[in-house]
């Protein structure tokens, strides 16, 4: 008997522990359910205006106007041009300021997350009248033209840009061993330029990516700063083509939203690769 | 003048000193190491000499050349640190010719010198694997060649082995000296393992509090310690107190102890016998005595712990383990003895 004994003492243990997670199963459910409710219906909505543009009948139609509209083709390709500008702007000032918290000045670590946390405190709208006062008048009259005006734009895009740029690549740099890399580079005679070139960027790859992919979508999205800098950028143009038609606005906020998934998607698989799985896939390719 | 000279080096940060007085003297082609308890000052002493920190005072020379305050990058040394820090986006044939590929060696020098390090590693095929698909011991390996490839003037290691397993440790262990030997490069160990400290080096320099405790080759390091610190830090010791009756001759506890070392202390102080485990013997066959009840007997294989006390007092003697060996039982009645001159005296 002593030997059937203990499986008879875990049965009601068992029942408990299933019925449990049978409930909490149920209630996660409903959890995906409410949610996937919650962020689909105006989407699924826009997307039946968007296919939707000859009255009743599923149509491309509005795809292809806007696609076709050279104010379209212009305006984005601005916005794109800005968010590469502003990609490679909030990479060389995060990357080393970064790694050299990270390296040298671990005590200043929090100072510098929340500097770079302050473009969600401050409304976008107070930035840029903050930025049209500086550059407005004296010393630097860069508000005189388009192009000086795009140079501000671009910054102030950086600075939104910060939050998700810092936390990538200190998230990056934490999974790295930076303080041991750093002087195992040094002590093979690598100086600072190319310790940041050829160990630190490259260990980074995935977290830079994931912060480029975050501030493309910030760029390209963004309407505030670039209405009021007098910028034409895609969003300002968005912003135009609401006021006029119906079809068309839906039919580029599916687009938008394919991109941003699409980006999402790039990232979540490039997070998930090795190092050296590129690489390797190039030298077995050629 | 010596390859490497560390002169009177004094390193102080914020609120300690982490080092002091620090003078060594290291030949071309020696193998030192390092050897203390943690913060005792080792590793930044290691530090200063690949640049990664600079001294707050004292003089380091390499080859005749002052590398007080050369850049690490301008140094020539060789590095290995415990936590392996080989670049994970390089292959290992990238990571080992690293080095020479910013001294703008050619791509044929090159090559032909990461094939023959990855050879003398023993990993000649892992040369397009990358650090991930290695194991720690490989990595470790690989780190070694790495260091090894840019030719340095001395090659510093610090705790190389403390983050692998006991057998890769010990292989390692053996492979460090067999290609240190090869080489013939002046090698710095740091270590807080005494022994690897006593098996791979020429000469131990044992630290602690920042200050150097003696200096010397294993043997003497061992037998012969200078002070307090290294008799107890390194290997096990037999503490007997007592009170010095004349030039070599201690009371103990109704026992007589005598030592061929001369007694230094005066007459009446209160000192202590030291003497190694493994000198004691079962039985009073030796000339100075130590009777009392087994505590524990603890079989090791190649030897057998035997603890013997008599009131507060304890002694423990290790007894090379033979067949013929007969056990002693806890709670019998034993005598250990061990020679005069075995043990020697210091300052209780």
């Amino acid at each position: 008997m002593t030997v059937t004994a203990p499986p008879i003492e875990t049965v009601p243990i068992r029942v408990e522990t299933a019925k449990a997670s049978r409930g909490s199963k149920v209630f996660a459910w409903l959890i995906f359910f409410g949610a996937i409710f919650y962020f689909f219906t105006p989407l699924v909505a826009t997307g039946e205006r968007a296919f939707n543009a000859i009255g009743g009948a599923f149509s491309l139609e509005a795809f292809r106007r806007v696609l076709t509209d050279p104010q379209f083709i212009t305006t984005f390709t601005a916005s794109v041009i800005n968010a590469v500008a502003t990609i490679v702007v909030s990479l060389l000032i995060i990357v080393p300021t970064a790694y050299w918290v990270t390296l040298r000045l671990p005590r200043l670590r929090s100072v510098v997350e929340f500097i770079t946390l302050l473009p969600f405190v401050i409304p976008a709208v107070v930035l840029v009248f903050g930025l049209i006062r500086m550059y407005s008048g004296p010393p630097l009259l860069l508000l005189r033209t388009v192009g000086s005006s795009r140079i501000v734009l671009i910054c102030a895009y950086a600075a939104l840009s910060f939050p998700y740029m810092y936390r990538a690549v200190d998230n990056g740099l934490r999974a790295i061993n930076v303080r041991t890399l750093t002087e195992a580079a040094q002590s093979l005679g690598a100086g600072w330029a190319t310790i940041l070139w050829r160990v630190i960027f490259p260990n980074l790859r995935v977290a830079l990516l994931s912060g480029a992919l975050l501030t493309f979508a910030i760029v390209v999205g963004e309407l505030t700063i670039a209405l009021y800098l007098a910028q034409m950028t895609f969003p300002v143009y968005m912003a135009n083509l609401v006021r006029n038609f119906v079809a068309e606005p839906a039919a580029l906020t599916v687009m938008a939203f394919a991109m941003t998934w699409i980006a999402m998607g790039v990232i979540a698989y490039l997070s998930r690769l090795q190092p050296g799985t590129w690489s390797r896939r190039r030298r077995r390719g050629s | 003048m010596a390859f490497l000279v560390l002169e009177n080096i004094r390193k102080e940060f914020a609120n300690s000193t982490a080092v002091e007085e620090f003078d060594l003297a290291v030949e071309a082609g020696e193998f030192v190491s390092f050897l203390g308890p943690s913060g005792c000052g080792k590793t930044t002493t290691l530090r200063m000499i690949a640049g990664f920190e600079k001294p707050s005072s004292g003089r380091i020379v390499l080859g005749g050349r002052d590398i007080t305050n050369a850049r690490p990058n301008d140094r020539n040394v060789g590095m290995v640190f415990q936590q392996y820090a080989l670049f994970p986006n390089m292959t290992v044939g990238q990571n080992v010719g690293f080095g020479l590929k910013l001294k703008k060696a050619s791509r044929e020098d090159i090559d032909a010198r990461v094939q023959e390090l990855l050879e003398l590693i023993h990993l000649p095929d892992k040369g397009d694997a990358y650090p991930h698909e290695l194991s720690g011991g490989q990595q470790q390996r690989v780190a070694l060649a790495r260091a090894l490839a840019i030719r340095p003037q001395v090659l510093l290691l610090d705790e190389p082995l403390s983050a692998l397993d006991a057998k890769i440790r010990d292989e390692l262990r053996n492979e460090i000296r067999r290609i240190q030997r090869q080489l013939d490069i002046t090698t710095i160990y740091v270590t807080h393992d005494q022994e690897e400290a006593m098996a791979l080096s020429d000469r131990v320099v044992v630290m602690s509090r920042g200050v150097m405790e003696q200096v010397g080759p294993p043997f003497q390091i061992y037998n012969y310690p200078a002070t307090k610190f290294v008799a107890s830090f390194v290997g096990k010791l037999n503490q007997i107190p007592g009170t010095v009756v004349d030039r070599e001759t201690v009371q103990s506890n109704g026992n007589r102890l005598r030592t061929s070392t001369p007694i230094e202390e005066a007459v009446g102080a209160s000192v202590n016998v030291m003497v190694r485990p493994e000198e004691l013997d079962l039985g009073a066959g030796e000339e100075n005595h130590f009777s009392g009840t087994v505590e524990s007997v603890n079989f090791l294989g190649a030897i057998v712990r035997v603890r013997v006390e008599k009131g507060d007092e304890a002694v423990t003697a290790d007894l090379f383990n033979e067949r013929l060996l007969e056990l002693p039982a806890v709670g019998d009645a034993v005598t250990v003895s061990f020679p005069a001159h075995a043990c020697w005296v210091m300052k209780a």
